[in-house]
């Protein structure tokens, strides 16, 4: 849906990106202001997606709150699930045992590289090249057969919960992931071959939507989009949670500030998630999977913040409770939600093509900023 | 030559085949003609190419990107190319859930697209609000309440299968002659 | 720094500030017409270098409102949690939007949902609801028959 919105005083063109529009990052409404093609500004207009999710989780209770997130920021729902099981934890004060604390960070990993593929398809498909949205897809089914077996989803599972987890791994879980790891280990190789490489791709990449250090922090960008910019902002790193501690792992950080940058940010961060299901999925502690909660959970008199590393960058869950059986007040802290608001910033100047490569690697769903 | 008429000698010969595919050639004692009603062709032309439009808000349109992809393809059933512009599209999948502000895109959308147009409501939150139907004051509770909706699927999300066994019913629908589209051409004109 | 040495630090910084206990970071309350100058200082003064906003809301008790901003400082690592109690009948308080720029998407969500208006704001709009809309929706008193369906 483009028309011609209006025409500025210096002989600008004003016009309509979306809502509707063939990228497939949700419906994000973009009004940019041209000269010729550069362009002059951009106004993301939110909205469309909308759920008035805030004001839901004031009617539901503790136990209930949980399925909505996960679909807020879909393709980290798992994720999402896990820091809001955190806050409710820390409110209720509770160690969950070590068997759950693993099947969470498993999860987690999985879902983040499941996320990073789609995230890679739909990249090279806004730039231009079809077929890596089909290699990811083929690989990201092996993922999503895994998690079916265990979660009874594909997509949203409402699998972490306050305690633990739902439901004991499945007998399979082990040796399917095991094969799905020497898959993939051959498969990324692949996509560095069919993409990374690739001259049309790195000159659609490089040099553009720079974003330095000092903008990044100031914009609030978190996750790869500040990563590429060489800030230190991983929360497994600095504040971390359940095991990630006692795990070897690297933060991939590059200085580049483009575009190239955050992409090769995200393409270490699955090879990373990789080697931390390969450290975790032999080393499985056995023992109970849920700890003992009361059936109706009612946090304590307070407020409760937990922050987690999704995909797309930090989320928080902000919790204020006066001590009954539904929160408050719930805040959901969404990564897109900043990192949008850098997209005027690095636009300014390139061309519209450009802002397709820059809107790709900012990684954005829109019901997590729209919530 | 009426191929219908069974009251002919002879005609025991050539049994009528239960379930006639349109243009297929039914022998008779004098060759073969083809029976079928123009409609039926049309119709069967028509379910077998069904192009739709990309058109997904939430949750859902990660299921329908994976119908799209290779494990579970819809290119099968004829849904070839999803194009980008209402213009060029027959059906529209509406993947996610619909608010007051996008309403009156999706109208807007719908009314740009050429009849003969059809409508699938993709997932739990397009039928009916889904999960989102209490306390919020922003959903609209159900895409049948801002465009008229041929297929419903259950589902949050649905399966690809899901996804696919709605396809081929809406293909059935029209096959059959019922969708809206073909009720309202039927109707007598009032004039 | 610690969580004893920030808070003598913004002790003897800002001494109309006072201390909330019993919270998992330091928390202080300001006066929020002092806001302003109370965020340069928290941005810029060596040795603080607030220079993250990683959460700004506002909760609404009824009786006032209160905005919660969440602080912190890459360079040294702590934490520093904000609160002003705004006036529910004219809820008012200045913008941080030129300390820190992610302030401008989230105080246009502030306004959107709870009618909080900041003064200096670049650009003070409905972010979220269609233009006309009436009403805060997050306020607690928000009553919608037409579209709200209680359980």
């Amino acid at each position: 849906m483009i028309e011609e919105l209006s025409t500025t005083e210096q002989g600008e063109l004003v016009i309509n990106i979306g809502p509707q529009h063939p990228s497939t990052h949700g419906v994000l409404h973009l009004i940019i202001t041209l000269n010729g093609e550069t362009i002059r500004k951009v106004e993301p207009h939110l909205g469309y997606i909308h759920r008035s999710i805030e004001k839901m989780c004031e009617s539901l209770s503790y136990r209930q709150f949980i399925y909505v997130t996960s679909r807020m920021d879909y393709l980290s729902s798992h994720i999402n699930n896990h820091g809001c099981a955190l806050c409710v934890e820390k409110g209720l004060q509770i160690e969950i045992p070590p068997r759950a604390k693993v099947i969470r960070v498993l999860m987690d990993e999985l879902t983040r590289m499941a996320s990073h593929q789609l995230w890679w398809g739909a990249l090279a498909m806004d730039v231009g090249a079809l077929t890596p949205f089909f290699h990811a897809f083929r690989e990201r089914e092996a993922i999503n057969d895994i998690m079916e077996e265990t979660c009874g989803a594909r997509l949203t599972m409402n699998y972490i919960v306050p305690g633990g987890v739902m439901i004991d791994l499945h007998p399979d879980f082990q040796h399917k992931v095991q094969e799905f790891i020497t898959l993939f280990r051959s498969k990324i190789d692949e996509y560095d071959e069919l993409v990374t490489d690739n001259v049309i791709f790195r000159s659609r990449m490089e040099g553009i939507g720079y974003l330095s250090k000092v903008d990044a922090i100031s914009y609030g960008c978190s996750g790869p989009t500040a990563r590429g910019s060489g800030v230190s902002c991983d929360i497994r790193k600095l504040y971390p949670y359940e095991v990630y501690e006692q795990l070897k792992f690297e933060e991939i950080r590059a200085t580049g500030g483009d575009c190239y940058a955050r992409y090769l940010v995200r393409m270490g961060e699955m090879r990373q998630s990789l080697s931390i299901i390969e450290q975790l999925i032999d080393n499985i502690p056995e023992g109970e999977f849920q700890a003992k909660t009361k059936a109706v959970l009612k946090l304590p008199k307070g407020e409760f913040y937990s922050r987690v590393e999704t995909a797309r960058g930090e989320f928080g869950v902000y919790i204020v409770s006066e001590g009954g059986t539904t929160p408050y007040r719930i805040k959901f802290r969404s990564p897109g939600f900043s990192n949008l608001s850098a997209l005027d910033h690095m636009a300014r100047g390139h061309k519209i093509g450009d802002l397709v490569a820059i809107m790709g690697t900012l990684d954005l769903v829109i019901p997590d900023i729209d919530r | 030559m009426d191929v219908g008429d069974h009251t002919r000698p002879g005609a025991e010969q050539f049994p009528r085949p239960a379930d006639p595919f349109p243009g297929e050639v039914h022998p008779t004692a004098g060759g073969g003609i083809v029976i079928s009603k123009l409609d039926e062709i049309i119709n069967w032309a028509r379910s077998n190419s069904l192009w739709p439009l990309v058109f997904g808000t939430s949750c859902c349109a990660i299921e329908m990107m994976s119908t799209a992809a290779a494990k579970y393809d819809w290119s099968r059933f004829g849904f070839e190319v999803a194009r980008a512009t209402p213009r060029q599209a027959d059906v529209i999948v509406i993947a996610g859930t619909i608010v007051n502000k996008m309403a009156p895109v999706l109208k807007r959308l719908y009314d740009q697209m050429a009849d003969p147009k059809y409508v699938i409501a993709m997932g739990a939150c397009a039928t009916s609000g889904g999960p989102f139907f209490y306390n919020t004051y922003s959903v609209v509770k159900g895409a049948d309440h801002v465009i008229p909706v041929d297929v419903y699927i259950a589902g949050c999300p649905p399966r690809p299968e899901a996804l696919l066994h709605a396809l081929i019913t809406l293909q059935e629908k029209i096959r059959s002659g019922a969708t809206r589209e073909q009720i309202k051409v039927e109707k007598p004109s009032r004039s | 720094m610690t969580k004893e040495e920030l808070k003598s630090r913004l002790g003897e910084l800002l001494p109309s500030a006072t201390f909330e206990e019993g919270a998992e970071w330091t928390t202080i309350m300001v006066d929020p017409s002092a806001w302003k100058d109370i965020a340069r200082q928290l941005r810029f003064t060596p040795g603080l270098d607030l220079d993250y906003l990683f959460c700004l809301s506002c909760v609404d008790w009824k009786t006032h409102f209160t905005m919660v901003y969440h602080l912190e400082s890459t360079i040294h690592r702590h934490i520093l949690v904000v609160k002003a109690k705004l006036d529910r009948s004219d809820p008012e308080i200045a913008t941080v939007s030129d300390c820190w720029r992610t302030a401008e998407f989230h105080e246009r969500e502030a306004y959107d949902l709870f009618g909080v208006r900041f003064t200096d704001h670049p650009d003070l709009r409905r972010l979220f609801m269609t233009e006309g809309w009436n009403g805060w929706p997050l306020r607690k008193d928000y009553e919608d028959p037409v579209n709200m369906i209680k359980l």
